[in-house]
């Protein structure tokens, strides 16, 4: 891109910037209902400006040059912005190609006489906003890829509470599918409750888990062999028919391991483990109306 | 050289690990802990690990080992206090101590002796009302 362009579209800031404008307010793409067109406006003259800098420095045609910095920090600002916000890929990259557009018509209207130059000057354009229009696609993508690591991270902290059921037994109730860096994080929260509460018995309760393949039986086994190589019994209830099937079938081997079909028997095989009686209290004074539960 | 002492209460043995076992010193243990059930012919043997923050595949060889050994002698083994991250690095290494019973903290273990004991008692009566 030689100095003439560069100066050509340095005078014609105003007029594409009102084109640019135009394009992207006219675009259906635009989602003003995850931005203000004020905000807009204020993004793109920042960039433009930059833009425009670099395109009169000395290494106009590398976008990797030191003139194109605060061009990547802007261009990354608003991709990851606008990843978060749920902007979608096509909405994020037409930002960049619709300015792509406006700066061609700029350079045809300059050289519409010397069509050599203007083709040399268009490659050459395209060259950058091409490379620029990469990084945003690249940030974008980077920005998406956080949300989404940062949902799995919570889905996991969220889905493994350690409940304290009763003095001396805990329950864990497993929600969607266990895999190795799941069960890992479920086994050391089981593990250091267990060492926290010293409590002897641990129920894991799998019906919130769709299915059980050899993988996540393995896991499971591991947990409990853990857990009593500490002291603390296991006992894993929820066992739904088809996965009692699916556990036969595949020929795994859970007789080594307490197993219930539901939390309430489990919890009263715990009691009878530790030796808790859990009985009914002898009705005193008139039924129904008013009755203190210890409140 | 450096030995880990083994403390006599009643009909058991009380070990408490308080540094990092290597090689040699978990052989000697070995070594002086089945002497020792020799010697006061003990009906128990309690391992305290809770201080053992690192454990591999000969340390844990070497717990089954005191346990295969002390049930010989008839002798119940119960390793107490095992760290979260020595129980996972264990089972990840395919060893659960299968002869070996395991309690929470010394009190529980004592008491699981206690219970282990007052069971072969009532065998070995029962044993000798049958065989009379």
């Amino acid at each position: 891109m030689n100095k003439e362009s560069a100066a050509a579209l340095k005078a014609k800031k105003k007029q594409i910037m009102e084109v640019w404008m135009a394009n992207q307010t006219k675009d259906a793409a635009l989602r003003d209902d995850l931005m203000s067109v004020a905000e807009l406006q204020q993004q793109s003259e920042e960039f433009l400006t930059s833009l425009l800098k670099a395109f009169s420095s000395a290494q106009a045609e590398d976008t990797d040059s030191a003139g194109y910095e605060p061009i990547h920090d802007i261009l990354n600002e608003i991709s990851i912005s606008r990843a978060r916000q749920g902007f979608s890929p096509r909405e994020t990259s037409s930002y960049i190609l619709s300015l792509k557009e406006v700066l061609s018509q700029m350079l045809e209207e300059r050289f519409r006489e010397e069509p050599a130059i203007l083709y040399k000057e268009i490659i050459a354009m395209n060259k950058i906003m091409d490379s620029l229009s990469l990084v945003t696609m690249e940030t974008y993508i980077k920005g998406r890829e956080e949300v989404i690591l940062r949902q799995t991270n919570e889905m996991s902290e969220i889905s493994t509470p350690v409940i304290r059921v009763w003095e001396g037994i805990l329950a864990l109730p497993i929600i969607g599918t266990l895999d190795s860096a799941r069960t890992q994080v479920v086994m050391e929260a089981l593990l250091e409750e267990i060492v926290a509460t010293g409590s002897r018995i641990a129920i894991l309760d799998i019906s919130g888990v769709p299915t059980v393949d050899s993988l996540v039986a393995q896991h499971l086994i591991k947990t409990v062999s853990a857990a009593r190589l500490m002291g603390a019994e296991c006992i894993i209830s929820g066992i739904r028919a088809e996965i009692a099937q699916t556990i036969v079938h595949l020929g795994i081997d859970l007789t080594n391991i307490y197993t219930k079909a539901s939390l309430a028997s489990a919890l009263k095989m715990s009691f009878a483990m530790l030796n808790i009686q859990v009985t009914k209290a002898a009705q005193t004074g008139q039924t129904g109306s008013k009755q203190n539960f210890g409140f | 050289m450096e030995r880990i002492p083994i403390l006599k209460m009643g009909p058991f043995l009380l070990v408490t690990i308080q540094v990092d076992l290597y090689d040699r010193l978990a052989l000697t243990l070995e070594n002086d802990l089945i002497n020792m059930v020799s010697k006061t012919e003990a009906k128990g043997v309690l391992i305290d690990i809770s201080a053992v923050s690192i454990v591999d595949s000969f340390m844990g060889r070497i717990l089954g080992n005191i346990a295969s050994m002390s049930k010989i002698m008839d002798a119940a083994t119960v390793v107490v206090g095992m760290q979260p991250a020595v129980a996972i690095t264990l089972v990840e290494l395919g060893l659960t101590l299968s002869g070996v019973h395991t309690a929470l903290d010394v009190e529980q273990g004592m008491e699981l002796l206690r219970t282990k004991i007052g069971q072969l008692d009532t065998d070995e009566e029962g044993l000798y009302d049958s065989f009379v």
